[in-house]
């Protein structure tokens, strides 16, 4: 009898507490700022191409360098690649553009090769265009020379005070 | 056959009878302004991008491709659309184009790309026939809006403002040996030697 008079209770409280579920919840706040779920919010404009934006100090030594310049319209298929037509051993002197780095001449057996790899052919998977886009999230992100810096300051400084 | 041909040929020999001069005259000049201007407007029509992508083979591959470069998409509005680039805009050098292309006929009656895979296996030839043309003029239809004399160097990049002002400038390169590609994608580029 107590039993069953318990359940009940917890079966109506159950009941109180599941509304309807909200169907247009709002959207959590992440790349995409504000507006709820269902709502369609127009698309921020598309970041410029900075033509002839300078070389960019890469922010650690693995990073593939970003492209300092337009790459519209780029073909990177079989037949041609654009790129390679500046950026390739025998074109970049004379283009005046910074030759392809022979770690892209290393096919995935550690086996280096005559020319670029396939598995290195396609450039802009690693390598993007300098635009002047805003981050979309904030980064603290600090490299290494700043790190040791830091760490540098730091020591010098409790140095200073031991 | 013989008889015929000299039954016209002494009716127009013969002066005419019942018509004046001045009507004859009058008719010739007026059958000649339709005849000439109909002439032309058909022409002025196969000179149409509708016209040009009538046709799967144009609409399909190299349409399709021209669509997303700067020449037909760009923040100014000014576009350049399939006769710009591939007919000359002076009348003689029209003509004879035209009649070049009529060939482009027997290819579309006969399928000769109307495949994908046919279009690829002829992308070279037809993408080296077309430097070869404009190699040959000079780089006219380029030239019909990118005035040398209005370039300014200073706003160029400094690679481009070296090449413009040497090989483009003294006429040894025109503007094809460096801009291949531009409108289209490129074929298999293998041994193809770009001026660098």
């Amino acid at each position: 009898m107590k039993l069953s008079l318990l359940l009940t209770l917890l079966l109506f409280s159950l009941s109180l507490h599941a509304e309807a579920p909200d169907l247009n919840a709002s959207a959590p706040d992440g790349l995409r700022k504000g507006g709820t779920l269902g709502q369609t919010l127009s698309a921020p404009p598309i970041p410029g191409d900075p033509r002839d934006s300078g070389r960019e100090v890469r922010n650690y030594p693995e990073q593939p360098p970003v492209i300092p310049h337009s790459i519209r319209d780029y073909q990177i298929d079989k037949r041609f690649n654009r790129c390679l037509d500046c950026h390739s051993t025998s074109a970049a002197p004379a283009a005046g553009a910074p030759m392809i780095s022979i770690t892209h001449f290393m096919d995935r057996d550690y086996q280096v090769r005559a020319a670029v790899t396939p598995n290195r052919y396609f450039c802009t998977q690693c390598h993007v265009p300098q635009t002047d886009a805003r981050p979309l999230v904030e980064s603290n992100f600090l490299n290494m020379d700043h790190v040791l810096q830091q760490e540098a300051a730091r020591r010098q400084q409790q140095g200073g005070t031991q | 056959m013989k008889k015929w041909l000299k039954f016209y040929w002494t009716l127009l020999r013969r002066p005419s009878v019942h018509f004046s001069l001045g009507f004859l005259t009058l008719s010739g000049f007026l059958a000649g302004i339709i005849f000439w201007g109909g002439f032309n407007t058909a022409m002025e029509v196969t000179n149409t991008e509708k016209f040009c992508i009538a046709c799967h083979e144009m609409r399909d591959n190299v349409f399709e491709e021209l669509k997303t470069t700067v020449h037909y998409s760009n923040r100014s509005g000014v576009r350049a659309t399939c006769s710009d680039c591939h007919v000359p805009h002076n009348w003689t050098h029209k003509v004879g184009r035209k009649m070049e292309a009529s060939k482009e006929v027997w290819g579309w009656i006969f399928g000769t790309i109307n495949t994908p895979e046919k279009f690829e296996a002829k992308r070279r030839e037809l993408a080296e026939r077309e430097w070869h043309r404009l190699k040959a003029n000079d780089s006219l239809e380029c030239r019909n809006c990118h005035e040398f004399d209005s370039m300014d160097f200073t706003r160029q990049n400094p690679r481009a403002s070296r090449e413009h002002s040497t090989a483009l400038a003294s006429g040894e390169s025109t503007c094809i040996d460096c801009h291949k590609g531009i409108a289209h994608q490129l074929p298999d580029m293998t041994g193809v030697v770009f001026r660098q």
